[in-house]
């Protein structure tokens, strides 16, 4: 009994730990006072100002666009390293595969984009390609390290789920890439949805890579943010912070609701199956 | 679209076992290009001198030709002076150890807050294991810039912390955590907690529970049956889960720049000085080079658990 007591007691603590901090970053984004932490009234001027900040909104939409495009990238690329590793067996180079599936997961940032950089560097001296750097280096950039995260979701989705349907459909006489597309994908469908919005946030996230790959003129969201916060917190970014949280909240919120309902109708479907057999 | 479908499906079933090639080599061509090649050219560059040009090294081979005599020759420079640079400073030397000193904090910070956390999740209602888990991954999907920055507010002077402690007594003036090393532990705890809750979950999740009512029925109390039967079988996942927050720990910038101070060296923060601050690309090199060192063998520990997890899962 006592021990359950401590159980529940660091489980509370925890999620405190994890909560209170934004909680706070919230409250204080409605705050009337230019200084964050004395709170002199409630306002929402300072989502009005985040409206008006031209640099902010054009950093966000730069963000938001090479999170699209890496994000679709990196489950293309992702969904075939998780087949590759998971339905092909052995095949030769397998262990340097799956080796540099597995590294970025936990390479330093630092590592990562002054290498990215200096292949870029190379790459320009070399072949002309890219020119200069920017919007591209930086989608390359992050597509690279977020593939390893879709590959390990695919590759864990493929690996606890049921190869009978493809066999079965093997036997009757489908092949691979027919069985690929009307049986693999349907099934893997919410890790490919995970796995898109998993690499999205990542690459959203992101300020040491972005800020060795990119050139002038191409500054992402959190570079901006990096910058202002390393001047001194503003109540800007608390609103910002707090629109983003909302966001996420949603998303996350709505995709779990989805995922639910779809596996609820995928077991109902599966019960009328087994009765009607 | 049904038509698109079948068009598309007829097609690639044509291409057969030849389409199986191309499944492997298109992200392995891709790794290979942008995570493999880069590091051989860092590996290069970190023996080259830094000059005033663009880019701002040296080139390690050079054609030579001699004019008079009619020849010419292949010349190699490889200049290691970085590397003794490296060794001869205390700066980069205090930097390493401050790395890994406050790496190995973090992760048993991360293990002391988790582990608890991991374990009361597996041992509650399988219906609300889910959505537990669920608030344990969703700070994750915040920004993590955002969530240091929420720090800041706090740990600072005149924060939150810094307040509540005048208001209630304990201290007389104002408190700042903020730009110490402390503050570093917090934030980076913080950001890392929820990479060691994950594989720590999996592997108590599986437990098997009739082997603690077996111990119990025998006579066994519930801490020693938790020290024999609980931590010996989820010693994979505090392996995982420490593997997962010691390795990026080591190199981090983010945290230590905004919240630590100015003496808070780490690795992370030297190589971005000296690649931005100085612009000096070979030293900055030969850091990155000197980390990958370090962190080689926790990285092949990492890769060969990982392995071992996706073999079983299947």
């Amino acid at each position: 009994m006592k021990r359950m007591g401590f159980l529940s007691w660091a489980l509370w603590f925890g999620y405190a730990f994890l909560y209170v901090p934004i909680a706070l970053l919230i409250v204080y984004s409605f705050n009337e006072s230019r200084l964050v932490t004395v709170w002199s009234g409630f306002s929402t001027k300072w989502y009005g100002e985040l409206i008006h900040n031209d640099t902010l909104l054009d950093a966000a939409l730069l963000s938001f666009q090479v999170a699209a495009v890496s994000a679709t990238l990196s489950v293309l690329l992702g969904t075939c390293a998780g087949l590759a590793l998971v339905r092909f067996g052995r095949f030769r180079g397998r262990t340097l595969f799956g080796g540099m599936i597995t590294a970025p997961l936990v390479m330093p940032e630092v590592i990562t984009g002054l290498s990215l950089l200096l292949l870029f560097v190379a790459m320009e001296q070399w072949l002309g390609w890219p020119d200069g750097r920017g919007i591209t280096t930086i989608t390359i950039a992050h597509t690279t390290f977020t593939m390893s995260y879709v590959a390990v979701v695919i590759q864990s989705r493929l690996a606890g789920m049921d190869g009978s349907l493809e066999e079965a459909a093997m036997d009757l006489g489908a092949r691979p890439a027919k069985v690929f597309f009307v049986i693999t994908l349907p099934l893997i469908a919410p890790a490919l949805v995970a796995g898109w919005l998993l690499a999205f946030t990542l690459s959203l996230d992101d300020v040491v890579v972005a800020s060795f790959v990119s050139g002038p003129g191409s500054t992402t969201l959190p570079m901006v943010i990096f910058s202002s916060v390393k001047f001194g917190i503003s109540p800007q970014i608390n609103a910002l912070a707090t629109l983003m949280v909302l966001v996420v909240a949603t998303g996350i919120f709505v995709a779990s609701i989805v995922m639910t309902r779809q596996e609820r109708q995928r077991k109902r479907d599966e019960q009328m199956a087994i009765q009607n057999g | 679209m049904r038509t698109v479908v079948s068009i598309l499906v007829s097609g690639l079933s044509r291409i057969g076992l030849w389409g199986r090639g191309v499944v492997v080599a298109i992200p392995y061509l891709w790794l290979m290009l942008f995570f493999l090649v880069p590091f051989l050219i860092v590996f290069g560059i970190s023996f080259s001198e830094s000059i005033i040009a663009q880019p701002p090294y040296s080139s390690l081979v050079e054609w030579l030709t001699d004019e008079d005599a009619g020849t010419s020759k292949l010349q190699v420079l490889l200049n290691i002076s970085n590397y003794f640079r490296l060794g001869g400073d205390d700066l980069y030397i205090l930097a390493y150890l401050n790395s890994l000193r406050i790496a190995a904090v973090t992760t048993l910070l991360c293990l002391a807050i988790g582990y608890p956390m991991a374990y009361a999740i597996a041992k509650s209602e399988p219906s609300r294991r889910g959505p537990l888990m669920m608030l344990v991954i969703l700070p994750f999907w915040t920004s993590f810039l955002i969530r240091i920055y929420a720090w800041i507010g706090i740990l600072k002077g005149n924060g939150v912390i810094s307040n509540l402690l005048e208001w209630t007594g304990i201290t007389s003036g104002p408190v700042e955590i903020l730009y110490s090393d402390w503050a570093v532990y917090i934030g980076m705890t913080y950001c890392y907690l929820p990479f060691m809750v994950l594989p720590l979950y999996s592997t108590l999740e599986k437990m098997d529970p009739s082997l603690l009512e077996a111990a119990a029925d025998l006579g066994s109390r519930p801490f020693k049956s938790f020290l024999s039967i609980t931590l010996p079988l989820s010693l994979p996942g505090i392996v995982a889960g420490s593997l997962l927050v010691f390795i990026p720990a080591v190199g981090e910038f983010v945290t230590p720049e905004l919240l630590g101070g100015p003496d808070t060296l780490m690795i992370g923060r030297v190589l971005w000085n000296e690649f931005f601050a100085n612009r000096d690309w070979p030293v900055a090199s030969a850091v990155a080079i000197a980390l990958l060192l370090v962190l080689v063998v926790p990285i092949m520990i990492f890769q060969h658990v990982q392995g071992k997890q996706a073999e079983a899962g299947r």
